[in-house]
């Protein structure tokens, strides 16, 4: 860089392009920001966001729900074990790619599990209510192997794993990208060196392979953390029921229903504060951490 | 790779099995999907379906075709995709090319004042009542306007254009060219691999979007695609029983409910199968290109 100085005038035309970017950003982020104050407010359409201050009203009527506090617990039962699984397969998956002999079989592998990221959770939700439902292909197939038929999306018992391995099979592709990235940087030298110790195939994933690749993990499960309260609203809301909300209703799908369902804003957005105070304080310290351990920077 | 050359194992034909039959899973129930669409209504109803359609007949297809909500909500999808992709795109690039100016005066404060709408949000519920508030809804705006700056791609598009080589631009400014005709001329044709990726993630997120769809459209008709297959998914089968159009009576004969909203669910996601070739070109790229440090 050159360093001419010059003054803030010469930098107009700058400014200029930023404008239409701030202002849009304003609007639709900032204002909702100031608009969560409706919060601590009972929320009436008239007066908008300056209606009547009730202090924490809201929050302690929420607390008071145990339909409210169930919630945090299912939020938090489903996101942990998909953001583990989340972590575990596409590892796993990534190292077993990563050992085959073939390149050309090993990209077509590549190109059917990337499939599912990319299509909406409303044909998922319909490809899994097909083939879930009582007459669906996977009950067929357990009845025809002798098993009894699953209740896969009304039982409240199931209706967690079904969310939870559903969606690792419907994410899991994408997430081995960054491994497979990360195992081509590994330099085949440690591989030969080995060999020449008599490392066994199973010897040289251990000691060579997920040593190289650990940092990478850290990284991957530090910065997941910031959505531990995202349950995955575009998933549940689609395939759950009354049946199943003793252990299916999450955060979102709660603010949805109270929020904008039956127009209880202030309540909605007092949940909405809450999720958002937890997830910003996950973030930044996640980011601190990401950076800390694996030395990973956004800016 | 040429790190293992020895002949083929056990180990090798286990794994290359195995690993298939788990990469299979991933298209098998979409294939079963296809299947079912183009069988009649008696062989689904049977579960004599598999991967082959049976007793194959077009029906379903033909009700999707003769309907018409189906191709109304996909013009609207259609409509969204261009606008929004075009005005994410005009947005991105226009913020994210002064923030990458490493002298730019207050460009902390201005790069502070984009991240942290990554960090903090009001929230589903403000953000309703806004757009409501501002008269969006029932109008494609309120598709497209909340989400017409998004951040994480435009850092993404920065972080590339602080890494071309600042002689280009130097060059230009000694031809006495502005700030914008550099933008026009010298870096925007510079940006291709990294705005295919963003702009396809921006096509991918404005097509499968259908929440938005969901709260600002109270007159289904102006529903996008994604949206309208979300009621199909409700209600389908009340659809089909008040349906009393034309010749109706004749193609629900040989169609139910479960081929025809297979038949609509593929159709759905065919605009992303055929984009799928460029897609997975260009986000091997954008994952990494996300993560290049400043």
């Amino acid at each position: 860089m050159n360093k001419k100085k010059k003054g803030i005038a010469s930098y107009w035309q700058y400014y200029l392009m930023l404008i239409p970017g701030v202002i849009v950003t304003f609007i639709f982020s900032y204002i909702p920001l100031y608009g969560v104050i409706i919060a601590f407010e009972k929320y009436n359409v008239g007066l908008g966001f300056s209606s009547p201050w009730v202090g924490m009203e809201n929050f302690r009527y929420l607390f008071s729900q145990p339909t409210f506090t169930r919630t945090i617990t299912n939020t938090l039962f489903i996101s942990v074990w998909k953001l583990a699984l989340g972590v575990v397969v596409p590892v796993t998956i990534a190292i077993l790619l990563n050992e085959m002999r073939s390149e050309k079989l090993k990209r077509f592998y590549q190109t059917l599990i990337y499939i599912p990221n990319f299509l909406s959770w409303i044909i998922m939700a319909g490809v899994l209510m097909d083939i879930l439902a009582s007459t669906g292909a996977i009950n067929v197939i357990l009845m025809k192997l002798g098993f009894h038929s699953v209740d896969f999306l009304g039982n409240a018992k199931i209706f967690p794993w079904t969310m939870i391995i559903s969606d690792v099979w419907k994410g899991f592709g994408y997430g081995t990208i960054v491994y497979l990235a990360a195992l081509t940087g590994i330099d085949p030298a440690l591989y030969e060196s080995a060999m020449l110790d008599g490392a066994t195939r199973w010897q040289q994933i251990k000691n060579v392979t997920i040593p190289l690749l650990m940092p990478t993990i850290i990284l991957m499960t530090v910065l997941s953390l910031g959505s531990v309260l995202n349950a995955g609203f575009d998933q549940i809301y689609n395939l759950y029921s009354p049946a199943v909300w003793e252990t299916g209703d999450v955060i979102d799908t709660y603010v949805y229903r109270l929020g904008i369902q039956q127009a209880q804003y202030s309540v909605g957005a007092a949940v909405g504060l809450f999720k958002s105070l937890v997830s910003a304080i996950l973030v930044v310290v996640s980011y601190r951490l990401a950076d800390k351990l694996a030395g990973y920077r956004i800016l | 790779m040429e790190k293992k050359k020895k002949g083929v194992s056990v180990f090798d034909v286990i794994l290359t099995i195995g690993l298939g039959i788990i990469c299979i899973t991933c298209v098998l129930p979409f294939i079963h999907l296809l299947a079912v669409s183009f069988s009649s209504s008696s062989a689904v109803a049977a579960g004599r379906v598999g991967f082959w359609p049976v007793e194959f007949t077009a029906a379903s297809y033909e009700y999707v075709i003769t309907g018409g909500r189906f191709l109304h909500a996909m013009g609207i999808s259609i409509e969204r995709v261009i606008l929004g992709t075009l005005l994410n795109i005009v947005l991105m690039v226009l913020t994210a090319y002064p923030l990458a100016k490493e002298d730019l005066p207050f460009r902390g404060i201005l790069s502070g004042f984009f991240v942290l709408t990554m960090l903090i949000g009001g929230g589903m519920i403000p953000t309703y009542l806004l757009v409501s508030g501002l008269g969006l809804k029932d109008t494609i705006w309120a598709l497209i306007l909340p989400g017409a700056l998004p951040v994480y791609n435009m850092i993404i598009l920065m972080n590339f254009i602080r890494g071309l080589p600042h002689e280009l631009e130097e060059a230009a400014w000694i031809d006495g060219a502005s700030p914008f005709r550099t933008l026009w001329s010298v870096i925007f044709p510079l940006l291709g691999p990294s705005l295919a990726t963003v702009g396809l993630f921006s096509m991918v997120g404005h097509w499968n979007d259908w929440f938005a769809g969901m709260i600002y459209m109270s007159d289904p008709m102006n529903y996008p695609l994604q949206t309208y297959l979300q009621t199909l998914l409700v209600d389908f089968e009340k659809l089909l029983q008040s349906d009393t159009t034309g010749n109706i009576q004749d193609i629900l004969s040989k169609m139910n409910a479960r081929t025809g909203r297979a038949a609509q669910l593929f159709l759905g996601a065919l605009p992303i199968m055929m984009v799928y070739p460029f897609l997975q070109r260009y986000f091997t790229k954008g994952l990494t290109l996300g993560s290049v440090k400043g």
